[in-house]
């Protein structure tokens, strides 16, 4: 197996992109790569995204943004794992060329969330749970989650307002990045007066409903030189996709994100690293708890604990273990199935010293992870900086 | 709509029917003809009490498409006595009498509607349990 390197990187701003269709937004992400790492052309395009079909009308979508980027003739498929396809269609670029069957890949996120009406949208979202058992009985994605939200108050003793240090971390990050859709800080008496959506879960907890697209250029590593004008190479030490149910009632401990942990626990092995090691952590925020449950399943701290990595500070830019560094999905936006690439476009840029005032001064090891459900599949990276 | 993707589920909505497993001794609902605790086949069909308790819930304001006529709802995790854990609504309950570990049985109740000439489908929600009271 080849060791494989990251040499482009590509986003678009995330928003309500209404003058933007889903081929544009491919179209602009690949683009911003491809010049990013100074290629013409590759050998294969795989394209994260999970409601292309749904919301836009439009399936075939790989084909459709090889097409439209120049690039008719390539490789092109589309991946869908849902809010985790993005991260689903890293792990197949990557293998591809890990492997050797491709040189240049190109992978990309996609979605187009804000053309339709938001009740379409919710319940596209829901595709992603079980239909017959979850959302036969009126489940949502905010319902499932605010149920684990309020049983781990109940079983650790916390209050919703101890929850408040995550959302207001990811909208500080946001500030200094101008892709991101929420660039404006909140406080914490915002953060206890906002809106409740259901119950402990409040507008402030969830992550927005959105439009966006990123892109990232993979290699072999000992060909990275030839690519772009980068100080420093960006490898993949790590890539590994693990699953649990996809209904949250079939867990045997649903507080516990099991594929979180199975997924990091390898990423480590396959890196020769452990948490302590770990400089910066794009973690899946889409709702307040599940930042707090990955941070458990990864190993940054105890069961019952990880809220307390809010509450001293420790998820901050200066702490130590700094979280959702350019604004998370909370506030950066999580345009679902482009969310994956976003985390990796943003630690790619800590890593390479380009993150701006957002800029940690000793990045080097950087981890990714993308949730698709209410924890049903978990694709942890973990990425280094190499002069 | 989805006539036969509701037909096909009738025992589990109705009568809330699982499945025993005979290697562990192991009841799983819903069925899925292999045993989640120790992954034999598990096939032979049984009726569960429909007797649980409230392991965590919410309420739902924005109800999705089919749900919107009860809306605000209660939704909760539910352990069944038998053990496995089951996501449904809560009926009949005062919303300040809903707490964790409220003992609850099973009624079947209006679940959705599609539309005003759709499919109206109907399974099994939970109401605070009344036969305790009785016993």
């Amino acid at each position: 197996m080849r060791n494989v390197a990251i040499v482009g990187i590509g986003q678009t701003p995330v928003g309500e992109l209404w003058e933007k269709s889903i081929r544009h937004l491919g179209h602009d992400a690949v683009v911003a790569a491809m010049h990013d790492a100074g290629i013409e052309t590759a050998d294969a395009l795989y394209v994260g995204n999970m409601l292309s079909g749904e919301l836009a009308g439009q399936e075939h979508l790989a084909t459709l943004i090889a097409d439209f980027v120049g690039l008719r003739g390539i490789e092109a498929a589309k991946v869908e794992a849902a809010c985790a396809s993005g991260a689903a269609a890293l792990r197949v670029g990557v293998m591809a060329v890990a492997s050797g069957q491709a040189d240049v890949v190109i992978v990309a996120g996609v979605e187009k969330m804000t053309d339709t009406p938001i009740d379409e949208t919710t319940a596209g979202l829901a595709l992603a749970a079980d239909q017959e058992y979850e959302v036969a009985e009126g489940a949502t994605f905010v319902a499932l989650n605010a149920m684990l939200m309020q049983r781990y108050m109940h079983e650790y003793g916390v209050s919703h307002r101890d929850f408040a240090p995550f959302p207001i971390n990811a909208h500080a990050n946001a500030r200094n990045n101008p892709f991101a859709m929420f660039r404006s800080p909140i406080t914490l008496d915002k953060y206890e007066k906002a809106t409740v959506i259901a119950p402990p879960i409040n507008i402030l907890d969830s992550s927005p409903v959105c439009d966006g697209a990123a892109a990232v250029v993979l290699v072999p590593l000992e060909r990275a030189r030839e690519f772009g004008r980068h100080k420093r190479i960006v490898r993949v030490a790590a890539s590994v996709t693990a699953t649990d149910t996809i209904a949250i009632h079939d867990r045997r401990d649903p507080l516990f994100l099991e594929a979180a942990y199975l997924s990091s626990q390898r990423a480590y092995a396959q890196a020769g690293l452990g948490p302590e090691d770990i400089d910066l952590f794009e973690l899946h925020d889409a709702f307040s708890i599940m930042s707090v449950l990955s941070l458990e399943a990864c190993g940054f701290a105890p069961r019952g604990r990880g809220i307390e990595l809010g509450q001293s500070g420790a998820i901050t830019l200066g702490g130590k273990i700094p979280i959702t560094t350019m604004g998370g999905l909370k506030a950066r936006g999580h345009p679902v199935g482009a969310t994956g690439i976003y985390q990796v476009v943003e630690a790619v840029q800590q890593l390479r010293g380009e993150a701006g005032a957002n800029q940690l001064p000793h990045a080097h090891v950087a981890m990714t992870q993308n949730i698709g459900g209410s924890g049903a599949t978990i694709i942890t990276h973990i990425l280094v900086g190499e002069e | 709509m989805h006539i036969a993707r509701n037909w096909r589920v009738k025992h589990q909505r109705y009568s809330l029917t699982g499945e025993i497993c005979h290697h562990c001794g192991a009841k799983v609902f819903p069925p899925r003809d292999v045993c989640p605790e120790c992954t034999q086949p598990a096939y032979e069909p049984v009726r569960l009490s429909g007797l649980g308790e409230v392991y965590s819930f919410t309420t739902v304001y924005e109800a999705p498409t089919g749900f919107e006529a009860q809306a605000p709802y209660h939704l909760a995790l539910i352990k069944l006595v038998e053990g496995p854990m089951l996501t449904a609504q809560l009926t009949d309950v005062d919303p300040n009498e809903v707490r964790i570990g409220m003992p609850v049985e099973m009624v079947t109740r209006k679940l959705s509607q599609e539309g005003d000439e759709g499919l109206i489908q109907y399974g099994y929600k939970f109401r605070p349990r009344i036969q305790a009271k009785a016993a």
